[in-house]
């Protein structure tokens, strides 16, 4: 596994969150994602554990595109990676947003 | 919800089991922000769940108590480790002093979770006693099993184990799986990649006519609810009694004759002839119309 961590500045969450979501599944190709919240409000910290060693350089890339597209400052989030392409780790990172704040089911 | 029939067989674990109780009823023990994952999966460098596999919590089902705990059977086929086993098995326990009206139990494993050899058997082990346990104290635990790992190997036998046995049809129950019987005994013992041969024989519709499923419902959510709500209410009037020898005995004279009248059975198909009179349409039944000719109403 390769662990790694980054704190990405952006704008606070206009809202509280639950004190924990989590989405996804960790299968092949596949990643969970635990949303908290965290204590400061302009920054959103990401923990990556993932099975696939030497993308540290995509996984930023992605994140950073996350943070920038929405405003997550004051998330922590925690992601446990089986495996999933840059598209299925954007994608469940809009819906980890996006149930972290109530929107879904 | 929006109105969309909500597959069992597709959704997650957590799906399952939000669709299945009341509305924000569920309070998770041991939730994933705990971070309660598997030391064995650490050491072996192998990616962790939050959760190790298995949601576990209390909950109402129509206005019911009950614990519940649901396996997904995505991360590695839902098998149980020591701590996903110990999240069942301290589940079981909390029952006896809780005393909800029954234990759901959402099945979805291939067994023991290989990479943790001893530590997983133990886990199945204390999940068997404590199922006897719960039952010996009043209370019902019914086994739900939907999922695509089905309930093989120790599950399969906790499944067997439980007061009440709810399938789909998609829903498979076995000991050894195919994967496995082809792998020791050769292909033309059992063939895995024949997926129509592999449900005729393990599927829940062949389960249910050998009586070791005890309902058969569609592969939707809240057929499963339904039907679990119906098996609540039945064991609210009439608490689950351990069987006495004379009944065990019985039942293992059942279990003899049966085994002599399909000796030569390779199919799910010969099986069928005993109880439907078109054994060949049995696939292609649907649940209500199979459960009908089974003489059980719908």
């Amino acid at each position: 596994m390769e662990q790694f961590s980054l704190t990405l500045p952006s704008d606070a969450l206009p809202q509280n969150i639950a004190s924990a979501t989590l989405c996804g599944v960790v299968s092949s190709g596949n990643l969970e994602i635990l949303v908290e919240p965290a204590a400061a409000s302009d920054a959103c910290r990401i923990v990556v554990n993932t099975s696939a060693h030497g993308f540290r350089d995509i996984w930023e890339a992605v994140l950073k595109d996350f943070a920038r597209r929405h405003s997550v400052g004051g998330l922590s989030l925690s992601i446990n990676d089986a495996g999933a392409t840059p598209a299925v780790v954007s994608l469940r990172l809009d819906q980890a947003f996006e149930t972290c704040r109530g929107e879904l089911a | 919800m929006n109105g969309l029939q909500i597959s069992y067989f597709e959704a997650s674990a957590r799906k399952r089991l939000s669709e299945l109780v009341d509305a924000g009823s569920l309070v998770e023990f041991c939730p994933p922000e705990m971070r309660q994952t598997s030391p064995h999966l650490a050491m072996l460098d192998a990616p962790l769940a939050f959760d190790d596999g298995v949601v576990t919590g209390r909950a109402s089902l129509s206005g019911h108590k009950v614990l519940i705990a649901a396996q997904e059977g995505r991360f590695n086929g839902g098998a149980v480790g020591e701590v996903h086993g110990a999240k069942i098995r301290g589940l079981l326990d909390r029952a006896l002093s809780e005393r909800p009206a029954a234990v759901l139990l959402l099945i979805d494993s291939g067994g023991v979770r290989l990479h943790e050899a001893n530590a997983g058997l133990i886990a199945i082990s204390e999940i068997m006693r404590a199922v006897l346990r719960v039952q010996a104290a009043g209370i019902p635990v019914f086994a739900l099993v939907g999922g695509s790992c089905g309930a093989f190997g120790g599950m399969g036998i906790v499944t067997r184990l439980c007061t009440e046995v709810v399938m789909s049809e998609q829903g498979r129950l076995g000991l050894s799986g195919p994967e496995v019987i082809e792998t020791v005994k050769g292909v033309e013992e059992f063939d895995s990649r024949d997926r129509a041969l592999v449900w005729r024989i393990t599927g829940g519709k062949l389960r249910r006519a050998l009586g070791e499923a005890t309902l058969l419902v569609d592969d939707l959510i809240p057929a499963f609810r339904t039907a679990a709500a119906k098996l609540i209410e039945r064991y609210r009037a009439h608490p689950p009694v351990p069987a006495d020898l004379d009944e065990l005995l019985g039942a293992q004279a059942e279990l003899t004759e049966r085994s002599v009248r399909f000796a030569a059975a390779r199919d799910g198909r010969e099986i069928w002839q005993a109880d439907f009179a078109e054994a060949s349409r049995v696939p292609e039944m649907t649940v209500a119309e199979f459960n009908a000719l089974l003489g059980e109403a719908a």
